[in-house]
C-alpha cells in the first residue's frame, strides 16, 4: 500500500487528523476518514455534482479533489448546514416545495446552491437556474428544486435567519 | 380534519435534508473488506483462462474469485414471467464458458480497503478468444454460445397476442397504414449507484444484507435458495434508497456475491459500484423497433392493427424474463377501440448489457409507435391528428372495458376513464386552435415550431396482494409496517396520510417501516406504480380494523357504546362531547390483549388503468439542430389524490426522464460491441436547463372500482408518452410529417431530417 500522509482537515469548523493516502479523493476522506457521509458520490468524474462541497466557500466537486489538497482549507458540508435544529432556508425551501424525492443529489444542490448564493445574493432567476445545471438530479425534473433556490435566495436576502 | 387529497410536506424528507441519510455505501461493519469486480473487456468470447496470480499477492487482498470457486451457485432465476424455454438464457453470478457483454462480471476480489481491490482487479487478466458479436435486434438469431449449447439461438422466446378478425379488418379497410420506428437503448440511471453490504452474525447464524431496494422479500428468498440458506437465516433490509426507476433492486450477480463472500469468510463485505460499472452492468431497457400495419377506414377509424416488434434485451434473460416484451404487445393498443390485433413480440439477445424494465416498460416504447401510426394515419388521410384520436378512442360508457388479452398473467380490463374527455381539457387548457394560429404565424415568419400531442394508457397497482400491520404504542405514537418498498417517491407520507384519515392523528406522529424483511412475513415491493394502490389499500383497511379496536375498547372503559365515540387528533371522543381518552392510553389498556394494533391484506386480480394525454410546442434551432421544449403539458387521471403535490412530483420527474430517453441518452455501441456510452460525458442526462417548466393537469374523473380508495398508480404518467409528443410537435416544426422514426432525436439525426443522409 501506498504510503500515507498525516493531516488536519478543518470541515464545519471542526479540525479531523487523518492520516490518508494521497491518491485518496476528498470525497472518500470526508466519507469514510471524517465520516460525514453526508456527501455522496453520484459518478466520480465530476459531472453529476452529487458531491458538492465548500472549499473556502466556493462549490467544488469533493470527487475531483484529492483530499490531501484540502489540507489547510476550509471545508464545509452539508452536515453544517443547519443551525443546530434550525433548518438553513435552502434546507426549509426544498423541504416545502418538495425539491427532493430520493435525496441523493440533494447535498450536492444544497452546497452548490449555498456557495453560488453566498457569493451573489442577487442572482436572477436565469443566473439560479444556470447554476444549478452544473448538478444532475434523476427524480424531480428539477423543477422544484429551482423553485426552493428561487424561495430560499428571496428568504435569504429579506434578512438574517429566524 | 381530512388528509387525503393534501398536499402536505413529507415526513421522510428530515434526514435526506441534513445529510444524515442511510444509503447504501453509507452502511458500515466493524472490520469490513471490500469487493470489486472483475468485468470482460469483450464483448463475446469464449473463455481460456482467468489468471489472478498476480492480483492475489498484493497485500491486503483477502480472496479472489472466478466461476470456478463459485461453482455450485446457480444461475439467477426470472423474478416474473419466466417460461421454460428461456433457463438455459440465464446469467451465472461470474461468467462461465462464455463473456457475453463488456462488463459480464469474471470474477470478483475481496480486500482490506476499495482502492486496493480495484488495484487488484487491474491485475487480473482475462484470456478471451474474441468472437463476432451480434449487436442487431432484428438480424437473423445467431449462436447464443455455439460450443457449450449448440444449436440455442438468440431469440429465447416470441410471443403472440391478438384478439378480433384481423383478416376481415384488412379486408375490409379503406386504407392500409403502416410504419417502422424505433426506441433507442437508455434505462433508468439513479443518482445512487448499486451497493450492498452483507453482514454475517455468527452467533445467530443470519446474514443480513443492507442496501436492498425493490423487492426485498422476493430476493431474500432467491438469494436464500441460491445459497442453500434456510427459513430465517437470511435478512435483507432497505435503507435509503438514490431512486429505483425499475432497474434498482433486481437481483443481480453482485448481490449474490456478496452474501456469498460473508458467508464464508465470516467479515462483512461491502460492495459500491462506480458510475462506469452501473452503466456497464445495471439493466439497460428500451431498445425496440415495431414494425406496423393498419386497416383503417375513411374517418381514420382503426378496424385492425398487426404489429411485429423485436426486443434488444441484450446478453442474457435476467430476472424479468419476458416483462417488457409481454407489456409491450398488451398495451400497444392504448387507449383506442381497435376491434382486431394481432401482436408478434420477439425476444432477442445481443452482446450488450442485459436489458430490464425501466419507469414504464412496454409503454414509451409501445406509445411512441402507436401514436407515430394514429399522426401517420391523419396525415396519409389528410385529417387532423386529434380528430383520428376522438374516433378512435374507447368512449367512457364501454368501461370497464375488456381487451381481450393478458398481460403479467392477469386479464386487460381497463377498470374506468373517460380518454376523450381529457383530450379536450388539455386541448381546452392550450387554447388549442388559438395555439395553433399563433404557431403557424411563427412559421410564417419562418421559424420552426410546431406542437405535438399523444395519448396513453397506464397500468398501475399489480398484485397478487401486500400485507400491513398497524399498532399504537403507549405514547400514541403509530407505526406502520409493511412489505413494500421505497425508492424515494414518498411512500411514508403517503401511508401517513391514508392512515390518518381514518384514525385521525397528525402524519408526523405515525412511523412508516418498509423493506425490512425482519418485520413482516411478506411483501411485494415496489414497482408497477402499485404501492399507494396495493399497500394503501392495505393501510386503509387495517386503519379501519385499528379505529374498531380502538373504539370497542374505549366504549368499555367510558361506559358507553362504540358509536357514541369517535377518533380525533389522536384521542377517542364522545360524538356528544365530554368524556375523551388518548390512544395511547387505550394501547395500555389492551398491553396484555394483543395491544392495540390492526392488520389490513389487499388482493387484487385485476391491475388498474390510469391514462393520460401528454403535449409538447417545441421550436427546432436550424442551425444547430437543436431543440428548445417551450411548453409541455401532462393531463393525467389518477383517480384519486392522495397527496397532489407528490404526485406531480412524480409526473414532472417522469417527464425529465422522458425528455432524457426522447432527445439525449443513448447506449452507443461500435461495431465491436465496445459500449461508446460508459460515463457522464457520454450518457447524457438532462440537467435543468432540458427541462422546461412541465404543467400538470391533474384530475380524479375516474376513480377505480377496484381498490377501497379509488386509487391508481402515478409513477409512469409523467414519461410514458415523451417521446411520442416530442416526435409530433418536432414533425409540425418541420412540416414534415413522419419525419421522426428513431429516438433519440439527437442533432446528428435531426440533421439528417433536415439535409438528408450525409453523403
Amino acid at each position: 500500500m501506498a504510503s500515507k500522509f498525516n493531516i488536519d482537515l478543518t470541515v464545519n469548523g471542526k479540525s479531523h487528523a487523518v492520516s490518508i493516502e494521497p491518491r485518496r479523493t476528498l470525497a472518500d476522506v470526508l466519507r469514510d476518514d471524517c465520516g460525514l457521509t453526508g456527501t455522496h458520490i453520484g459518478c466520480e468524474h465530476g459531472v453529476c455534482g452529487a458531491c458538492t462541497v465548500l472549499v473556502d466557500d466556493k462549490p467544488v466537486r469533493s470527487c475531483l479533489m484529492f483530499g490531501v489538497q484540502a489540507e489547510r482549507k476550509a471545508v464545509r458540508t452539508v452536515e453544517g448546514l443547519a443551525d443546530g435544529d434550525t433548518l438553513h432556508p435552502l434546507q426549509q425551501a426544498f423541504w416545502e416545495n418538495h425539491g427532493l424525492q430520493c435525496g441523493f443529489c440533494t447535498p450536492g444542490f444544497l452546497m452548490l446552491a449555498a456557495g453560488a448564493l453566498e457569493e451573489n445574493p442577487d442572482m436572477s432567476d436565469d443566473e439560479i437556474r444556470d447554476v444549478l445545471s452544473s448538478n444532475l438530479c434523476r427524480c424531480t425534473g428539477y423543477q422544484n428544486i429551482v423553485k426552493a433556490v428561487r424561495i430560499a435566495a428571496r428568504a435569504l436576502r429579506a434578512g438574517p435567519r429566524a | 380534519m381530512s388528509h387525503i387529497g393534501r398536499s402536505f410536506r413529507r415526513i421522510e424528507d428530515g434526514p435526506l435534508l441534513l445529510g444524515k441519510g442511510s444509503f447504501a455505501a453509507d452502511c458500515n461493519a466493524p472490520g469490513q473488506l471490500h469487493m470489486r469486480v472483475v468485468r470482460s473487456p469483450v464483448a463475446f468470447g469464449r473463455i481460456l483462462g482467468v489468471e489472478t496470480a498476480e492480483a492475489a499477492a498484493l497485500e491486503g487482498v483477502v480472496a479472489i474469485w472466478t466461476t470456478d470457486d463459485v461453482a455450485e451457485l446457480p444461475p439467477i432465476d426470472f423474478r416474473q414471467m419466466g417460461l421454460e424455454a428461456l433457463a438455459p438464457y440465464r446469467q451465472w453470478v461470474l461468467a462461465r464458458d462464455y463473456v457475453r457483454y463488456v462488463g459480464d462480471p469474471v470474477a470478483v476480489v475481496v480486500a482490506v480497503d476499495p482502492y486496493v481491490a480495484e488495484d487488484a482487479a487491474d491485475l487480473v487478466f482475462c484470456d478471451i478468444e474474441e468472437l463476432a458479436p451480434q449487436l442487431d435486434a432484428t438480424a437473423a438469431p445467431s449462436a447464443f454460445m455455439p460450443d457449450i449449447h449448440p444449436g440455442l439461438l438468440s431469440e429465447p422466446a416470441v410471443l403472440r397476442r391478438a384478439y378480433g378478425d384481423v383478416d376481415a379488418a384488412f379486408a375490409a379497410a379503406d386504407k392500409i397504414v403502416a410504419l417502422e420506428v424505433k426506441v433507442g437503448r437508455h434505462t433508468g440511471v439513479p443518482l445512487e449507484t448499486r451497493g450492498a453490504l452483507g453482514v454475517y452474525d455468527a452467533d445467530k447464524d443470519v446474514l443480513t444484507l443492507y442496501g436492498a431496494a425493490k423487492v426485498p422479500h422476493y430476493n431474500r428468498d432467491a438469494i436464500s435458495r441460491m445459497l442453500g440458506l434456510g427459513e430465517g437465516r437470511l435478512h435483507l433490509s432497505e435503507g435509503h434508497v438514490g431512486g429505483g426507476f425499475g432497474i434498482r433492486g433486481e437481483l443481480y450477480p453482485e448481490d449474490v456475491l456478496v452474501c456469498a463472500a460473508a458467508l464464508r469468510l465470516r467479515r462483512p463485505v461491502k460492495w459500491i459500484e462506480d458510475r462506469k460499472e452501473h452503466l456497464l452492468a445495471a439493466n439497460h431497457s428500451r431498445d425496440q423497433v415495431y414494425r406496423l400495419r393498419a386497416a383503417v377506414d375513411r374517418r381514420g377509424f382503426i378496424l385492425g392493427l398487426e404489429a411485429e416488434f423485436f426486443t434488444d434485451q441484450g446478453a442474457y434473460v435476467r430476472t424479468h424474463g419476458t416483462t417488457v416484451t409481454d407489456l409491450s404487445a398488451a398495451m400497444l393498443p392504448g387507449p383506442y377501440v381497435i376491434p382486431a390485433y394481432a401482436a408478434v413480440g420477439h425476444i432477442r439477445l445481443t452482446n450488450k448489457t442485459p436489458a430490464g424494465t425501466y419507469r414504464a416498460p412496454g409503454r414509451y416504447e409501445s406509445t411512441f409507435a402507436r401514436e407515430r401510426l394514429i399522426d401517420k394515419i391523419a396525415t396519409e388521410l389528410d385529417l387532423s391528428p386529434v380528430e383520428v384520436r376522438r374516433v378512435n378512442f374507447i368512449a367512457a360508457e364501454a368501461m370497464p372495458f375488456d381487451r381481450g388479452i393478458k398481460t403479467l398473467g392477469t386479464g386487460v380490463v381497463y377498470d374506468s376513464g373517460q380518454y376523450r374527455d381529457l383530450l379536450e381539457r388539455v386541448l381546452d387548457r392550450l387554447s388549442y386552435n388559438q395555439l395553433q394560429d399563433e404557431l403557424a404565424a411563427r412559421r410564417d415568419r419562418g421559424e420552426l415550431v410546431g406542437f405535438g400531442v399523444a395519448c396513453f394508457v397506464e397500468k398501475s397497482g399489480l398484485g397478487p396482494q401486500d400485507l400491513v400491520r398497524i399498532t399504537v404504542d403507549g405514547r400514541g405514537t403509530v407505526e406502520i409496517v409493511t412489505g413494500v418498498a421505497s425508492v424515494g417517491q414518498g411512500v411514508e407520507t403517503v401511508l401517513a396520510q391514508i392512515c390518518a384519515e381514518t384514525i385521525g392523528i397528525p402524519i408526523e406522529r405515525i412511523n412508516v417501516i418498509h423493506g425490512q424483511t425482519d418485520r413482516i412475513e411478506i411483501g411485494f415491493g415496489a414497482f408497477a406504480s402499485r404501492v399507494t394502490v396495493m399497500a394503501g389499500s392495505a393501510v386503509k383497511i387495517a386503519s379501519e380494523a385499528l379505529r374498531d379496536r380502538a373504539l370497542e375498547a374505549a366504549a368499555g372503559l367510558l361506559q358507553t357504546t362504540p358509536d357514541a365515540l369517535k377518533l380525533s387528533d389522536g384521542m377517542v371522543e364522545a360524538v356528544s362531547g365530554g368524556a375523551s381518552l388518548p390512544l395511547g392510553e387505550i394501547a395500555l389498556h389492551l398491553k396484555d390483549s394483543g395491544g392495540l394494533t390492526g392488520e389490513g391484506r389487499f388482493v387484487a386480480g385485476h391491475m388498474t388503468y390510469p391514462y393520460g394525454v401528454h403535449a409538447a410546442q417545441v421550436k427546432v434551432d436550424p442551425s444547430t439542430c437543436g431543440i428548445t421544449i417551450e411548453r409541455y403539458l401532462v393531463g393525467y387521471d389518477v383517480g384519486r389524490a392522495v397527496n397532489p403535490m407528490l404526485i406531480e412530483g412524480q409526473i414532472v420527474g417522469g417527464a425529465a426522464q422522458g425528455i432524457g430517453g426522447a432527445l439525449l441518452e443513448e447506449f452507443v455501441y461500435d461495431e465491436n460491441g465496445q459500449p461508446l456510452a460508459a460515463s457522464f460525458a457520454d450518457y447524457l442526462m438532462p440537467t435543468c436547463h432540458e427541462v422546461p417548466e412541465i404543467e400538470v393537469l391533474l384530475r380524479e374523473d375516474a376513480p377505480s372500482p377496484l381498490n377501497p380508495l379509488g386509487v391508481k398508480g402515478a409513477g409512469e404518467a409523467g414519461i410514458n408518452a415523451v417521446g411520442a409528443a416530442l416526435a409530433a410537435a418536432i414533425d409540425a416544426a418541420l412540416q414534415k410529417p413522419g419525419a421522426v422514426t428513431q429516438l433519440p432525436i439527437t442533432p446528428a439525426r435531426l440533421h439528417e431530417i433536415l439535409r438528408g443522409p450525409r453523403s
